[in-house]
């Protein structure tokens, strides 16, 4: 019953949030909100940017790249000289070459996959200015790439897409940092620490015991972490650290804030194309998903842990109760698994890999959808439009008639952009995770054996590739051959489908609209939404059920049989 | 082209330069700041004189004079791990571990172990002989280790299942223990987020009282 109370305040809340910060974001890219002009213009000026001026979309995708490999650059820098720079009060020492490239590789691209563990390797500058800043930076690129695609429908005969520039500093200014300082103050009021004083070391007189306790600037991290859907942790333990989420209510919070942007721009999205029930259809889609899988996650962890059952403790009233925290229980930990999975974020309040079988599945297959469901922020919206675009071709296809989207032809450069999109993910993860198990570095990976070790190598492929960065946490990620190859997965999963929705806006935006006929398809419809999730399934189904049906789904069938 | 490329890494450089000073230094000092004002108890680890509410503990091996180590107080649930653990070397015990139920070095996190693994199910039994010799019949939280290896909490049911072992230990009457599980259960928040719960250290700092 609580768990229902939960699930509909979330929803509640959530019904909010995509009205008020939907309706927000659409003042903020369209230029109208300026109660922060007294930083904004600053940065423009600095940077020698005019916020009127435009960008083609080659322009626009050039200023993004630029961008992305200058906060590489400057971020692998920090972190290799961590050890030279101050705010360092555990003397932790410079971070190895290839565990400092594939973080921030890692937060660049908004996955936040942590092949180090927080408090034995980055100090409170790299955790501040490197790693929380990317946060705040990653999830801005992210949503201008979504606002950017949304011009492409708006606008007609326009060979510009907006200012990437502009983008960038507004969505930061305006839409993260005030909602992360409220949010971060709420965690730290529950419990959360904040601090720059370093480690504590506490005697306890009842049973004589002293305790070295991590502490550092947590709650900070925390909200942008949520909020931005990243999801790297503070500390290794990530959402489930007492330090980082301290109560049902930061849980709950934490849902929520990853949840917030991804709706909302779905609002933003109805808006800006003059037709909110266009993006109410994206969110339904969405909505179908999430609570379709949140239905197989929580009754799955609700079932008792097969190897503690074996051991002789057959009766588990509160469900599978290993790797979860007390404070949270069983389903609540589910639906957090659900949201940080099924967005971009991947932080974790209980351990995936102690998952049962099932829970495991929901896991790993939400983010296989493509992370559409509702997406991390920005990039969820725009893969679903990608999905939208081969969803109405399709339909075209069915009755002979060139496909419309939103006012917009869709010929034959718009489908192999947005199939190119869709295809980018599956290829990394099926090509990657099929080189991990052939080669001895790969197959040394996995902590646990039989099927559960091959579904830890293939969560790490998937997680990376759609940026998510959770991870089965068995797996070795810090050797070289993971470090390489996940690196490279998230480069691809990020940038292999910027790109092309970058040229997709460009050759919407030229095009002008065609008026609206009764042969129209319309896809503020049912009918479209149902067709729109039949495209998702079919995608996801056909490329990941054969790699599946290895992992999770055989671990589910093993019935009395332990590894 | 080539003027727009160098043009853009310009701009790269600069905003970088100005986040950093705005989000990655300002935003944490700002927040820092507000916390340590208002909520400086939390701000800086809900410490007490007996260490931190938040953070798990090791009561396994808590001297019992007369009594097998431990028994004396509430446990909380097998977790040890990271910096938290128990290093002889150094003269540092933590976690709340009665046995060590895995071998992760590096930080807090959990055991990883699958839900068909072997080992898990060794371990398992392991923790159930523990508890068993202790005459405690064990709940699931007590036999299971959390996502953080530092759960400070256990339920009220698996607090009762380990009334008979403080009770025997201590002397005082398991009616009185479990009244004082009573008063140290903290409900769901606003009655429906989470679970409740009980702070093994609060209990066991209580418990200390009555003795």
């Amino acid at each position: 019953m609580a768990f229902f109370w939960t699930v509909a305040a979330l929803v509640v809340a959530l019904a909010v949030v995509w009205r008020l910060l939907g309706a927000y974001m659409v003042s903020v890219y369209e230029g109208r909100c300026g109660w922060l002009g007294f930083l904004e213009r600053p940065i423009y000026r600095l940077m020698g940017v005019n916020a009127e001026t435009e960008q083609t979309w080659q322009r626009y995708g050039v200023s993004l790249t630029a961008f992305s490999g200058v906060v590489l650059l400057i971020g692998y820098g920090l972190l290799r000289l961590q050890g030279s720079l101050p705010l360092d009060p555990q003397h932790l020492g410079a971070v190895g070459p290839a565990v400092s490239f594939n973080t921030i590789v890692s937060f660049v691209t908004n996955t936040n996959w942590q092949a180090y563990s927080g408090e034995t390797t980055m100090s409170y500058l790299s955790q501040m200015g490197t790693l929380a800043l990317q946060n705040f930076l990653s999830a801005a690129v992210g949503m201008a790439v979504a606002v950017a695609l949304i011009r492409g429908f708006s606008r007609k005969g326009s060979k510009t897409i907006g200012n990437f520039w502009v983008d960038l500093v507004r969505g930061t200014l305006y839409i993260l940092a005030p909602i992360a300082v409220v949010a971060a103050v709420v965690f730290i009021a529950q419990g959360a620490v904040q601090t720059l004083a370093g480690p504590v070391t506490v005697s306890d007189a009842i049973n004589r015991v002293t305790q070295v306790i991590p502490r550092g600037p947590v709650a900070s991290q925390e909200a942008i972490k949520q909020l931005g859907t990243n999801g790297g942790g503070f500390f290794n333990a990530n959402g489930a650290d007492p330090f980082e989420n301290p109560t049902g209510l930061t849980n709950f919070l934490s849902i929520l804030l990853i949840l917030s942007i991804p709706v909302a721009l779905t609002y933003t999205f109805g808006k800006m194309v003059g037709s909110v029930r266009q993006g109410v259809a994206v969110l339904a889609a969405m909505t179908i998903i999430f609570g379709a899988w949140l239905a197989i996650a929580t009754v799955a962890e609700h079932q008792p842990n097969p190897a503690v059952a074996a051991a002789g403790l057959t009766a588990q009233p509160a469900g599978n109760m290993e790797g979860k925290e007390v404070r949270f229980g069983d389903t609540t930990s589910a639906l957090y698994g659900v949201a940080s999975t099924q967005t971009s974020t991947g932080s974790a309040d209980s351990a995936y890999d102690s998952y049962t079988p099932m829970g495991g599945f929901a896991m790993l297959s939400g983010m296989m959808l493509g992370e559409v469901s509702p997406g991390g922020v920005g990039s969820g919206l725009y893969t679903i439009l990608l999905f939208a675009i081969v969803t109405v071709f399709i339909g075209g296809l069915m009755i002979g008639r060139t496909p419309e989207y939103l006012g917009k032809k869709i010929q034959a450069r718009e489908v192999k952009l947005a199939s190119l999109g869709v295809l980018v993910m599956p290829l990394s993860v099926l090509v990657l995770a099929g080189i991990a198990v052939a080669v001895p570095a790969g197959r040394a990976g996995p902590l646990n054996a039989g099927p559960h070790g091959f579904t830890e190598i293939l969560y790490a492929f998937t997680s990376a590739a759609n940026n998510n960065g959770s991870a089965f946490g068995g797996i070795a990620a810090n050797t070289r051959f993971y470090e390489i190859t996940t690196a490279v997965a998230m480069l691809l999963g990020r940038f292999g489908v910027i790109i092309p929705v970058l040229a997709l806006a460009g050759s919407l935006a030229v095009k002008e609209y065609v008026a609206e006929s009764v042969g129209t398809f319309r896809t503020d419809k049912a009918i479209f939404v149902g067709l729109l999730l039949g495209v998702v399934f079919i995608v996801g189904a056909l490329t990941f059920f054969p790699a599946v049906s290895l992992g999770p789904i055989v671990e589910q069938l093993s019935h009395g049989k332990f590894f | 082209m080539r003027y727009q490329l160098v043009a853009s890494l310009r701009r790269g450089i600069v905003v970088t330069v100005v986040f950093f000073v705005v989000l990655g230094l300002g935003y944490p000092l700002l927040v820092t700041a507000i916390g340590q004002t208002f909520f400086s108890r939390q701000t800086n680890g809900s410490l007490t004189g007996y260490g931190s509410t938040l953070i798990g503990q090791n009561w396994s091996s808590t001297p019992c004079p007369g009594h097998l180590p431990g028994t004396c107080v509430f446990q909380g649930r097998p977790d040890d791990l990271g910096p938290y653990a128990a290093d002889p070397a150094k003269g540092v015990s933590g976690g709340d571990n009665p046995l060590v139920a895995n071998g992760v070095p590096g930080g807090s996190g959990p055991t990883n172990l699958g839900p068909r693994s072997k080992t898990l199910v060794a371990d398992t039994r392991k923790l159930i002989e523990y508890w068993k010799a202790r005459g405690v019949n064990p709940t699931p939280d007590l036999v299971t280790t959390s996502g953080s290896g530092l759960d400070p909490d256990i339920t009220p049911a698996d607090a009762i299942a380990e009334v008979p072992m403080v009770s025997a230990a201590t002397g005082i009457s398991q009616a009185a223990l479990e009244k004082l599980i009573a008063q140290q259960t903290v409900g769901r928040q606003l009655g429906f987020l989470g679970s409740g719960y009980v702070d093994v250290l609060k209990l066991n700092m209580a418990l200390s009282k009555m003795r």
